[in-house]
């Protein structure tokens, strides 16, 4: 069924991590509904625009990985997860 | 005490989501598919990892044309937004004049844009053109197939004229919604007409403006129709922009994979200044 779209496992986990994400994200809110407030970021947040900006940054840190060095993704990734992990607690 | 936001409206925008879902997300998905592969037709697919993007970050060609669509867009901005507010000021408040401006301006807005560059690219020709021809016996040197400066001018001059009438009428709308109250308080208070446009009509406009810049960036950001008719895309490669770029690599050279990079590559750029954009504007009132 899924063969039009031409999946393959690592597009897959992506997709499924994202969902993840966004699932986790809604549990939370239900469990402790969060408040905007102001951390390190020049605007007032709430935890759901600190997910939005960590991801779009995360895309930016992978490309700018890409397309400056011939590093490992993997340094990349982590890098990602640790900038949004700060961002959550203190942004 | 701080409000807690109740998040059950958002059970309305489900339907919504579910359309997006179909139309946008699965071929957005399909795209990050495709990325990552290297198709050569159906059932006929490699997996080549991130090489693709790696490629088109380093392209040299589709560097270029980001920085040349960057320019457009801002030079587009810079023209279109102040225009637009400075032809909605001057329009009349109401009657017939401004029903026959409200017509008149809305005419480009009616043409379909390919026919937006084929009338362009009659009216900016040398010899039978009036705006060429014009030009060239003012004895200004002016040729839009052959000089990248003139096709830039050309191609920046149409989208002015097709799209600034979008600017101007949802500036005017924002205008006829300010209260006569406002004006008559400035009144009393002899604010100069400077003052009554920086701080009640301006202000009054943000909200409009927001949606104008948006639309706006967006749009000229994606434009290919029209400096494609007129142009296409030179001489050289002087008006070539990002998304006719992107249509030679998909289906000129049918190199999908790397096309589908660029496009990922293409989608975070626009959702990246779209997000700066609105985030900018909407908290300007807030932090004040």
């Amino acid at each position: 069924m899924l063969d039009w779209m031409n999946w393959t496992p690592p597009v897959a986990i992506f997709f499924a991590s994202i969902v993840a994400i966004l699932m986790a994200m809604t549990v939370w809110e239900i469990v402790s509904p969060c408040t905007e407030r102001k951390g390190f970021l020049p605007i007032a947040t709430t935890r759901g625009d600190r997910l939005f900006i960590g991801l779009l940054s995360a895309a930016y840190i992978h490309l700018a990985f890409l397309a400056v060095s011939e590093v490992s993704l993997w340094i990349a990734l982590a890098v990602s997860v640790l900038w949004l992990l700060i961002l959550l607690r203190w942004g | 005490m701080r409000k807690v936001p109740d998040n059950r409206a958002w059970w309305l925008v489900l339907p919504v989501l579910l359309l997006v879902a179909l139309s946008a997300l699965v071929p957005l998905m399909t795209v990050v598919n495709y990325s990552v592969q290297d198709i050569f037709g159906p059932g006929n697919a490699y997996f080549v990892g991130t090489e693709w993007f790696r490629d088109v970050l380093r392209d040299e060609r589709l560097q270029e044309s980001l920085l040349r669509q960057f320019g457009f867009s801002a030079a587009v901005l810079a023209i279109e937004i102040p225009l637009g507010i400075g032809v909605a000021l001057m329009m009349p408040r109401s009657g017939v004049k401004a029903s026959l401006c409200l017509i008149l301006l809305a005419i480009p807005l009616l043409i379909p844009w390919n026919v937006v560059g084929t009338i362009w690219q009659i009216f900016a020709r040398g010899d039978i053109g009036l705006f060429g021809w014009g030009l060239n016996e003012l004895g200004l040197d002016y040729n839009y197939t052959g000089n990248p400066m003139d096709a830039w001018l050309t191609v920046l001059l149409m989208d002015v004229w097709h799209w600034t009438p979008l600017v101007a009428l949802l500036c005017y709308s924002g205008l006829r919604a300010i209260p006569d109250a406002f004006y008559q308080a400035a009144e009393i208070d002899r604010a100069s007409r400077w003052a009554v446009f920086r701080y009640i009509q301006l202000p009054r406009l943000r909200n409009v403006l927001v949606i104008a810049v948006l639309l706006r960036f967006m749009d000229s950001f994606m434009i290919y129709t029209e400096p494609f008719v007129l142009t296409g895309g030179g001489p050289g490669s002087s008006t070539t922009f990002l998304s006719q770029t992107l249509t030679t690599l998909a289906v000129g050279q049918f190199d999908l994979g790397r096309a589908a990079a660029f496009s990922l590559v293409y989608f975070l750029i626009v959702l990246l200044v779209s997000w700066l954009f609105f985030t900018a504007i909407t908290h300007m009132d807030r932090d004040r």
